[in-house]
């Protein structure tokens, strides 16, 4: 006769509610496991999903992502001018923050390569990859724009035409990709008034040196546009992305590329640690801690769960005594309890989270490593907590029946 | 131990039984020197004013608390001499011997039936032999037809038939009653004395009860009475 499950059935309403908050707080540990891994998912999406062998950022920089990181547009050539190269484009990633509908709309600008890059190795759900050199975007579904939809950024109104899954950055932003050109409209973009500033300004310098007395053309090209002087070089870009040609180690095109003063090279692998080592790092430490203090809690809940219930059966343990029943009997009726809760509370756990981690603003990733890791904490846990009960009922002596 | 014996055999013989609670200016005796024996198929009233140490004398006889001095032989055995417990207690109590208490005590979340088959199950017997016998039980003890509810729905006599029927389960050699009818009407408290002298003149056991109700002496064959920690043969009532 099982005297654990008599004994949920007799309080059963009791059972069911200690094990849905029990549940509860364990849905919360393997959220914070969940959220952990979103995180460095998050961070590390793009690098392993864009297909390149080599980062070439600013020197001293651990850019792209990890720290702005600003290189001129011309890199693109000279990275592919060196043997072994198979091919380079120019990459551009920013972030900005607009009203939409009276709501913040934070968008991850990433600028892509066109031609070469058109998006093709985006996790496409809808639509295209990028069909034109402008006023076109791939947003990833998280932002909440449909197909066709237009928005209108920096000066230009783009249209909808991709819409991707799971793509943010990792700051938690949502991406949306853009011809390079257009990318960088929107990164560098001027109202009017600062742009007749910075126009009015130019000519003042201009009109103070020599050359701008001696030259009138240049005093007259400093009131146009930047694009029209020669002497500013075009708008910079934040990285450079290098494919090697097939056979040729990367480790050989970065050494000879890492020897340039002016800028830094990674490969893919290393970009990636820069990503985890840095950005993640302080919020993965934190929440590994939230994660432990979380499990200890849990541990303390259930324990004084269990406890109680034994408390409450101290008669009947003492009658059991009584009766001649052998320690076991009693170890086993609170220890299986107790294993019971714990993985009640995990089925708990498991399903409720199934149904709200997609509704929380950030990735939750549950993998089975962990669901089985934690499954091993919830037993050890079951059985630690139990040991308290256990004490107690053990100390229990059948002249307690009596009183 | 059950199995074989003869009716009249002594199945308890306590002598010199001492129980002190306390020490110093605290110190109770709560059983003196108490002797007394009980034959098979006897039934024996321990009666005696509030305090004057029946309970513990019973706790003393079920193992369930060790006694200060004396010697104990239950069923030939013997079990407390020398300031020594010499069985297993838990054992022997499980093997050889049946409580019934003014509670009775019932496992609340088990039904009638499962709280009889509880104490044979603890004794190793299987649940099918466990089974068909507490339904011979609980028919004999005229509660078979309450057999799948649990105690919270039994009236407090048939939880007491209940509670005998648990306590005969294992066959004992001796069963040991605290006033199992002070929380029972007089007719129910009746039924339920002359239930323990059924069972200790059918089912061959000693049986020992502790009471208050002197209206239902005439159902024992023998009373012994307590005072100031002292047991002695009671004077036959007129």
């Amino acid at each position: 006769m099982n005297l654990a499950s008599r004994d949920i059935r007799h309080n059963f309403g009791r059972f069911v509610l200690t094990t849905i908050g029990v549940g509860l707080l364990l849905m919360l540990v393997m959220g914070m496991g969940g959220i952990y891994r979103g995180l460095v998912q998050e961070a590390t999406l793009l690098v392993d999903r864009i297909d390149t062998d080599l980062w070439v950022v600013q020197k001293d920089t651990r850019g792209p992502f990890a720290e702005v990181s600003r290189i001129p547009a011309n890199m693109e050539d000279r990275v592919s001018a060196v043997p072994g190269v198979l091919s380079s484009r120019a990459f551009v990633s920013t972030t900005v923050q607009r009203q939409r509908n009276g709501q913040p709309l934070r968008i991850t600008v990433q600028g892509l390569s066109w031609p070469e890059d058109r998006g093709q190795w985006l996790p496409l759900v809808a639509g295209r990859a990028l069909g034109q050199g402008h006023y076109e975007m791939i947003a990833d579904e998280s932002l909440k724009l449909s197909l066709g939809e237009t928005v209108a950024l920096a000066k230009d109104t783009y249209t909808v035409v991709g819409i991707t899954r799971g793509l943010s950055s990792p700051s938690g932003d949502s991406m949306a990709f853009f011809a390079l050109r257009d990318a960088q409209a929107i990164q560098f973009d001027q109202s009017g008034e600062a742009v007749r500033l910075e126009r009015s300004a130019r000519y003042s310098r201009a009109e103070r040196i020599d050359l701008g007395r001696t030259q009138p053309q240049v005093i007259e090209r400093s009131l146009g546009p930047s694009s029209a002087i020669p002497a500013l070089g075009p708008p910079v870009i934040s990285a450079v992305l290098v494919k090697v040609q097939p056979g040729v180690d990367p480790n050989q095109v970065q050494s000879v590329i890492a020897g340039w003063p002016d800028v830094s090279v990674y490969s893919s692998d290393g970009e990636r640690d820069l990503l985890v080592g840095g950005i993640v790092d302080r919020s993965r430490r934190q929440l590994a801690l939230f994660r432990m203090l979380l499990i200890i809690v849990s541990g303390i809940i259930m324990a004084l769960i269990l406890y109680t219930l034994t408390l409450d059966k101290l008669h009947d343990i003492a009658m059991l005594k009584l009766m001649g029943a052998r320690n076991g009997v009693i170890l086993g009726l609170i220890m299986q309890q107790a294993i019971l809760l714990g993985g009640l509370g995990y089925v708990v756990a498991y399903c409720v989270g199934q149904r709200l981690f997609p509704l929380f603003p950030r990735r939750v990733v549950i993998i089975p490593e962990d669901l089985w890791l934690l499954a091993g904490i919830v037993v050890g846990i079951s059985v630690l907590a139990s040991l308290l009960g256990i004490a107690k009922a053990l100390r229990v002596e059948p002249s307690e029946v009596l009183s | 131990m059950n199995a074989g014996a003869n009716t009249g055999e002594t199945v308890l013989q306590a002598e010199q039984l001492t129980k002190v609670y306390g020490s110093g200016h605290t110190e109770v005796v709560a059983v003196r020197d108490a002797a007394l024996s009980v034959a098979r198929g006897e039934i024996v009233a321990l009666i005696g004013p509030s305090g004057a140490g029946k309970s513990t004398l019973l706790t003393l006889i079920g193992l369930i608390l060790p006694p200060n001095a004396g010697r104990i032989v239950i069923g030939g055995k013997t079990v407390f001499d020398n300031h020594r417990t010499r069985v297993n207690v838990r054992r022997f109590r499980r093997l050889h011997l049946g409580f019934v208490f003014q509670k009775a005590n019932l496992i609340p979340f088990l039904t009638a039936a499962e709280n009889v088959r509880l104490v044979m199950e603890i004794n190793d017997h299987s649940s099918r032999t466990a089974r068909h016998r507490a339904m011979e039980l609980l028919e004999y003890l005229g509660v078979g037809e309450r057999a799948e509810h649990l105690p919270s729905k039994l009236s407090g006599g048939e939880q007491q038939r209940v509670a005998v029927a648990r306590a005969l389960a294992n066959r004992p050699a001796l069963i040991l009653a605290d006033e199992p009818t002070a929380a029972l009407d007089s007719v129910h408290g009746r039924q339920v004395m002359e239930l323990f002298r059924k069972v200790a003149h059918e089912q061959d056991a000693g049986v020992i009860v502790v009471t208050h109700d002197h209206r239902a002496l005439d159902v024992f064959d023998r009373t012994l009475e307590m005072e100031d920690g002292k047991v002695r043969e009671a004077a036959p009532a007129l």
